[in-house]
């Protein structure tokens, strides 16, 4: 099987890439200025609905059904979608769905596509696929398109150039930007206007449009694509084919459920009551919008993910980011160390789902890349409990390890010491010997793996009596 | 404090196995409070450590039996309580399903202090003095996991003497973590500097939580930049009176 393109080939574990991103002094300002006022705002977003716990439990009620009835609800769609035009596919894997979108542009003769941002689309490395078979993917995205141009990575789910500023933006855009005006400054309407420019050139002349999907309307077929700034809205009318990739979770049963996701999605990611842009198309209308409608299934992961009885919440998620904007790590080291499209808390958890290769060394991290202090799921709009799959997921980690390292051997130690409170009452006089090796009334110092600790915090000098010795003596 | 036949209330004392070796004080202090308040204290000897560093790293088999363990020891108690909002977490959200006894006695009769004193005992003000300016940081698991919210800000505004500063970006995580902090030892560090910075900024002598995981982690921060800052268990606050000062051992 190909490897699955969730996961960045060549990004190091979590710790090792989250220490080099620790020292980006302009990527810490960044974020930190990016994450602090996107909370503020969807703290008051959230604040103003007085409802806002029962349309999360709403949300997490509906997905919860879709979930455990997904294959009929998949077959339901499908009908829907045949019966009002629109042809389906179904892809396994990232390499099915990236050959099946291939093989539909070729055969509308493009060589150039425009894309609506989209998270499956990412996740299965779509751009790279597409151009080693000679079509190129044109992100219309504004943040997508400084990622694209920059050569770069997305480090966020909503607003994947979170990382970089309006200089570092204006740069990327003189340098890599076709017809760039050659005075642009980094005042945030100039640039948005040079995007505009360029990117209107494209929607004129493409043929094919590649969107993902926000949700799906099994009842009647209906695609939903939530947007803000229009490109979406240009490339779902404007090109005659339009190839949508979807997980397959991104089911809802009807219209009325959309009632509670569109209330749910926009103010818990862009902090707003409603979206700019929604749009919803059903299968193809003769003579308006794109006449031709493929829609692509995948699964890549997910169906193993649902066998899951913990992990499979995860696949509630609405690809909001309001975790990551939440999240003390990610807020500390971007999206980059997390080696993933999927980034922050909910890619934690969902990118070594996906992966299903919890021996990658890389991916083994990722679960343990929180302090599960549990903003995450206090923010999260469909109540996926993130750090109880953290913690589900290490587990899993902890079993799929070949052989017992030092770790495991010490946490057996420990245990084992622990259970039984005369061993424990030993420990606790020897341990009170680190009285020597304290100076200062501090230990500064320890050898590894002490030194994790001790190279950035002191510890405290053990007692002399422990407080059970003390209980003892005094009450015993 | 009596039950309703007349007799005091039995409480049993979790100390947590990071109090009982490396902060004792604390413990004490939970005891000297609970006991100033009319409680009968009683610290069943067979206790050892709740298993959350074990649970929480992917270790479950190793937490099961500790789990067991506080489950036998904690079954006949009016109340447990515990000085640290993790442990009363882990027993009250973790156990349920790791010991498969959700009906345990011991798991529902568990308590993390600020919630004993101000739900239980019913009281805000415990007669307590502390003449220092303290900032307070509401750990992790006790904010979010068990949502003790304003309990215990409201006992410390009620303890004479204390000059409550507020902490800016309180809810915000110190960088803890357990094993996080040394599997992630960098962006611990990184979150811990942060923390300092909003302790340092309200220019208290003293902070205060309710973990002593926390304190030792924010404590061990301010210690190494030598910053004078003392990190002071809220039982150590709430123990300390006119007659019986609270005074640093080390």
């Amino acid at each position: 099987m190909a490897r699955n393109p969730v996961t960045w080939l060549g990004t190091p574990a979590f710790p090792v890439a989250a220490k080099k991103a620790l020292t980006d002094t302009q990527l810490r300002r960044n974020l930190r200025k990016a994450t602090t006022t996107i909370r503020g705002k969807r703290a008051l977003a959230v604040g103003e609905l007085p409802d806002w716990e029962d349309l999360r439990r709403a949300g997490e009620a509906i997905k919860n059904e879709v979930l455990s009835n997904l294959d009929s609800y998949l077959e339901r769609l499908e009908q829907s979608v045949t019966a009002r035009g629109g042809i389906v596919h179904w892809a396994r894997d990232a390499a099915e769905a990236n050959e099946i979108v291939l093989r539909l542009a070729k055969a509308a003769g493009a060589d150039e596509v425009v894309k609506i941002k989209s998270m499956a689309t990412a996740e299965i490395g779509l751009n790279e696929a597409l151009e080693a078979g000679g079509v190129t993917a044109i992100e219309t995205d504004l943040a997508e398109l400084i990622v694209q141009l920059g050569k770069d990575r997305p480090s966020h789910i909503l607003v994947p150039a979170i990382h970089r500023n309006r200089s570092e933006i204006k740069e990327i855009f003189r340098r890599e930007m076709p017809g760039a005006p050659d005075d642009l400054t980094d005042e945030p309407r100039e640039l948005a206007e040079a995007a505009r420019a360029h990117l209107r050139r494209k929607f004129l002349t493409a043929k094919v449009a590649v969107s993902g999907a926000n949700f799906a309307v099994a009842d009647t077929g209906s695609v939903v694509v939530v947007e803000s700034e229009g490109n979406g809205r240009m490339c779902l009318t404007l090109p005659q084919t339009l190839i949508t990739v979807m997980g397959i979770e991104k089911l809802v049963p009807s219209w009325r459920d959309l009632e509670v996701f569109l209330q749910l999605l926009p103010r818990s990611s862009t902090a707003e009551r409603m979206n700019p842009y929604t749009s919803v198309w059903t299968g193809v209308t003769p003579g308006d919008g794109p006449q031709e409608f493929h829609l692509v299934l995948l699964d890549n992961g997910r169906t193993a993910t649902l066998a899951d009885e913990v992990g499979r919440a995860a696949l509630r998620c609405i690809r909001c980011s309001a975790c990551l904007n939440v999240c003390p790590v990610y807020e500390r080291t971007g999206g980059g160390a997390y080696g993933s499209v999927y980034p922050g808390p909910i890619g934690a958890i969902l990118t070594p789902q996906l992966m299903e290769n919890l021996q990658d060394k890389q991916t083994a991290s990722l679960p343990f890349a929180s302090s599960l202090c549990g903003a995450c799921f206090d923010a999260c709009p469909v109540r996926i409990d993130i750090p109880k799959i953290l913690v589900h997921l290490r587990g899993k980690v902890v079993s799929a390890k070949r052989k017992r390292g030092p770790e495991a051997v010490a946490m057996s130690a420990l245990a084992w010491v622990m259970r039984d409170p005369k061993r424990f009452a030993a420990a606790q006089r020897a341990g009170s010997l680190g009285r020597f090796v304290a100076k200062g009334g501090r230990i500064g110092r320890l050898p590894w793996p002490g030194s994790k600790w001790t190279d950035s915090r002191d510890l405290p000098v053990p007692p002399a009596e422990s407080f059970r010795a003390w209980w003892r003596r005094t009450r015993g | 404090m009596r039950t309703l036949d007349g007799t005091a209330v039995r409480v049993a004392l979790f100390a947590t196995c990071l109090a009982d070796t490396l902060f004792p004080e604390t413990a004490k202090a939970t005891v000297r409070l609970l006991e100033r308040l009319g409680c009968v204290v009683d610290f069943p000897q067979a206790q050892t450590c709740c298993g959350q560093m074990h649970f929480n790293t992917g270790y479950r088999d190793q937490a099961r039996p500790l789990a067991d363990n506080y489950t036998r020891v904690f079954s006949s108690y009016d109340a447990v309580v515990i000085p640290s909002g993790s442990c009363t977490g882990m027993v009250r959200e973790v156990y349920p399903d790791l010991t498969g006894s959700p009906a345990s006695q011991a798991i529902a009769n568990t308590y993390e202090l600020s919630e004993f004193l101000v739900d239980v005992l019913g009281v805000t003000d415990v007669g307590a003095y502390f003449p220092h300016r303290v900032t307070y940081h509401p750990t992790c698991h006790s904010l979010r996991m068990l949502g003790v919210g304003e309990k215990p800000l409201r006992l410390l505004e009620n303890v004479r003497g204390l000059d409550l500063v507020e902490l800016p970006d309180a809810d915000s995580c110190c960088g803890f973590g357990g094993t996080f902090a040394l599997k992630n030892a960098e962006t611990s560090t990184a979150m811990l500097g942060d923390k300092m910075s909003c302790v340092l900024t309200t220019r208290a002598e003293v902070v205060t939580a309710g973990d002593s995981s926390c304190l030792m982690h924010i404590g061990g921060g301010l210690s190494r930049l030598r910053t004078g800052v003392r990190p002071v268990h809220l039982a150590e606050i709430l123990a300390s009176t006119e007659e019986d000062p609270w005074r640093a051992t080390r």
